[in-house]
């Protein structure tokens, strides 16, 4: 039968439900692993289907790097090629915390189409379907920073650190953006839509990576301000990277990042489940 | 078919709920329901939009907790063992529970790896199911591109991955063509055949009548009337007698024949044509039509209809069913 409609498209397909029935045989229910894993699978998939997704990843790194450099070196640090050494790590750290609500965004849209309930169904570890996606993210991450670091390389960017340096330094990045990622979620089950989410994210994104020592030394800053931005986690991880980078850091600067990444994953991840399950 | 499957559950329930109640702010979306389906059997929810069916499922189907009243899937308590109910149910729900960005192959692989399979077990189960609903050619395209009768397909297959004890379809067939419509039917009936029962919702009357065992109309979050369609219609009581005059001048006189004859008041149509009224006995109809006969009152076409489950429910809730008209089933 395949090949008559195989010559006749326009032709109705025939159906024939009781093919369809599965034998006696049924699968136990997957472990954590392996739902974690499909749902990093289908993660990879929505990239290779909606590609222009990847434009924040590649496109915004490069802009960012070009224009603050050339923008503000003059300015901040008297020549662009002094400035590059201090402001890449910061603009790292800003362009990879401005990327962390897709998986957010994604579950937002998943609630608005009905196939979210369809995953609830299922006898699955819930959060497989959220840390799966999350996994595909960190891989966002790595690509961003990658073309960032290696564009800055081109532009002068002279990292004393070395090799290891900057890979460490990535990895705070990754751990950092990973745990921050669990606000996005939870928010995005909170929020009715998509361009709420959006607005939210950036409210709090914007803020949060300006006014921080991304850009600028905070000692220059009144001291009110000063408070703010040296307890704003994207300071704690601005710093983190650069010491590491730079080949001066502390175990105690990447000691604060991975506290502030424990307190983000220990509020909202939680939190992100519990409205996971009772959503209506 | 209908009495068959009736009849053959002895094996106990699939559903069973009492005072199920589910409040949104002050409107009472699910006012009390009590549910007892036999297993293997189809149960239609019918009820116009914002009666209660999807509240009523998606407590069902574990999706959100009901204020008060509790339930038993395959006894299963609702409220302690959901992880046991979860591995014996699925939901196709009212609007595409699959993802459309993907293709219909890589939807079906993704929810059989989420089932249990391995990879390879997974990719067979898919290959099998799209060829089971037609859907071949289709495999390697994004869902977003299938037509309105194909995406159902791809959802209801999607939940039939590992072939469910309890399907819940929400409305499975609102928008489709007459035959995709009818390619669903074909689906659930194979699906009852081989053990699955089905609770499905629907607006569409002539739907619940063709699929369901037994049918619950519900308005407004109650049940108003629950049984088999023949109960239901025969709840009405009577049916209905159509005559169409040739001359609206001899209305009139038509009218006085069939009320002294079938003891009943006739309702005329606006334009004094068609004159029909409730009734009970069909040889007083033949009577009465006997008696326009010898009146010589021309006749251009007269019908004796059972009541529609669309009567039915103008009867029980005072108000139409669906908006849109009913359409007509051609095949």
């Amino acid at each position: 039968m395949s090949v008559q409609i195989e010559h006749d498209k326009t032709a109705y397909e025939e159906v024939h439900p009781l093919n369809a029935i599965a034998g006696s045989k049924r699968p136990d229910p997957p472990n954590a692993l392996a739902s974690t894993m499909a749902f990093a699978h289908r993660a990879l998939l929505r990239i290779k289907h909606v590609p222009e997704q990847m434009f924040d990843v590649t496109l915004f790194p490069i802009i960012f790097l070009l224009m603050f450099t050339y923008l503000f070196g003059g300015a901040i640090a008297g020549s662009t090629g002094e400035y590059l050494q201090f402001l890449l790590p910061g603009i790292l750290v800003m362009t990879v915390s401005q990327i962390t609500m897709y998986t957010g965004i994604d579950l937002n849209n998943d609630i608005r189409k009905g196939i979210f309930d369809r995953f609830r169904t299922l006898p699955i570890w819930l959060p497989s379907a959220l840390v799966g996606a999350l996994i595909v993210d960190v891989i966002r991450y790595s690509l961003a920073s990658a073309i960032m670091i290696g564009l800055g390389l081109v532009l002068g960017f002279r990292p004393e650190g070395g090799v290891m340096g900057v890979l460490g330094a990535v990895l705070v990045i990754l751990l950092f953006s990973f745990s921050f990622s669990w606000i996005w979620t939870a928010a995005g089950i909170i929020m009715r839509s998509e361009k709420s989410l959006m607005m939210v994210s950036f409210l709090v994104v914007f803020p949060l990576t300006f006014v921080s020592n991304v850009f600028v030394d905070p000692s220059t800053l009144p001291s009110w301000l000063q408070g703010f931005v040296n307890i704003n986690p994207i300071s704690i991880l601005a710093t983190a990277v650069r010491g590491l980078m730079h080949g001066n850091g502390t175990w105690e600067q990447i000691g604060w990042v991975v506290v502030v990444s424990a307190i983000f994953v220990v509020i909202f991840a939680p939190l992100t489940m519990y409205l996971y399950r009772r959503k209506e | 078919m209908e009495t068959r499957n009736w009849e053959r559950q002895a094996n106990g329930l699939a559903v069973e709920a009492a005072g199920l109640v589910k409040v949104y702010g002050k409107e009472r979306a699910v006012d009390g329901v009590d549910l007892v389906i036999p297993r293997g059997t189809v149960y239609g929810f019918l009820g116009p939009n914002g009666a209660g069916k999807t509240t009523t499922i998606r407590m069902l189907a574990t999706l959100i907790q009901p204020d008060s009243g509790s339930a038993t899937i395959f006894g299963h308590d609702l409220k302690t063992e959901s992880a046991a109910i979860k591995s014996r149910i699925s939901l196709t729900g009212q609007y595409a529970s699959i993802d459309e960005d993907l293709t219909g192959i890589e939807n079906l692989v993704l929810i059989s790896r989420l089932m249990g399979y391995t990879t390879k077990e997974a990719k067979l189960r898919a290959a099998e199911l799209l060829s089971a609903f037609g859907l071949e050619n289709a495999a390697k395209r994004q869902v977003k591109k299938y037509s309105g009768g194909m995406r159902r397909r791809i959802d209801i297959a999607a939940s039939i991955v590992v072939t469910p004890d309890l399907l819940f379809l929400d409305e499975p067939t609102t928008g489709l063509d007459p035959r995709s419509r009818n390619q669903v039917w074909e689906i659930v009936r194979a699906l009852v055949q081989a053990g699955t029962t089905v609770l499905l919702t629907t607006q569409n009357l002539e739907e619940a009548d063709q699929l369901a065992d037994r049918i619950a109309v519900i308005n407004q979050g109650k049940i108003i009337a629950e049984g088999t369609s023949s109960e239901l219609k025969a709840s009405v009581g009577t049916g209905t007698l159509n005559v169409q005059l040739l001359d609206s001048a001899d209305q009139a006189q038509a009218t006085a024949i069939l009320e002294h004859k079938l003891n009943v008041a006739v309702h005329v149509s606006t334009d004094r044509l068609t004159l029909s009224a409730p009734a009970k006995d069909s040889s007083i109809v033949a009577e009465a039509l006997g008696e326009l006969g010898k009146e010589k009152i021309a006749i251009s076409d007269f019908a004796l209809g059972r009541p529609s489950l669309d009567e039915v429910f103008l009867t029980l809730t005072g108000q139409s069913a669906s908006d849109q008209p009913i359409e007509e089933e051609n095949s």
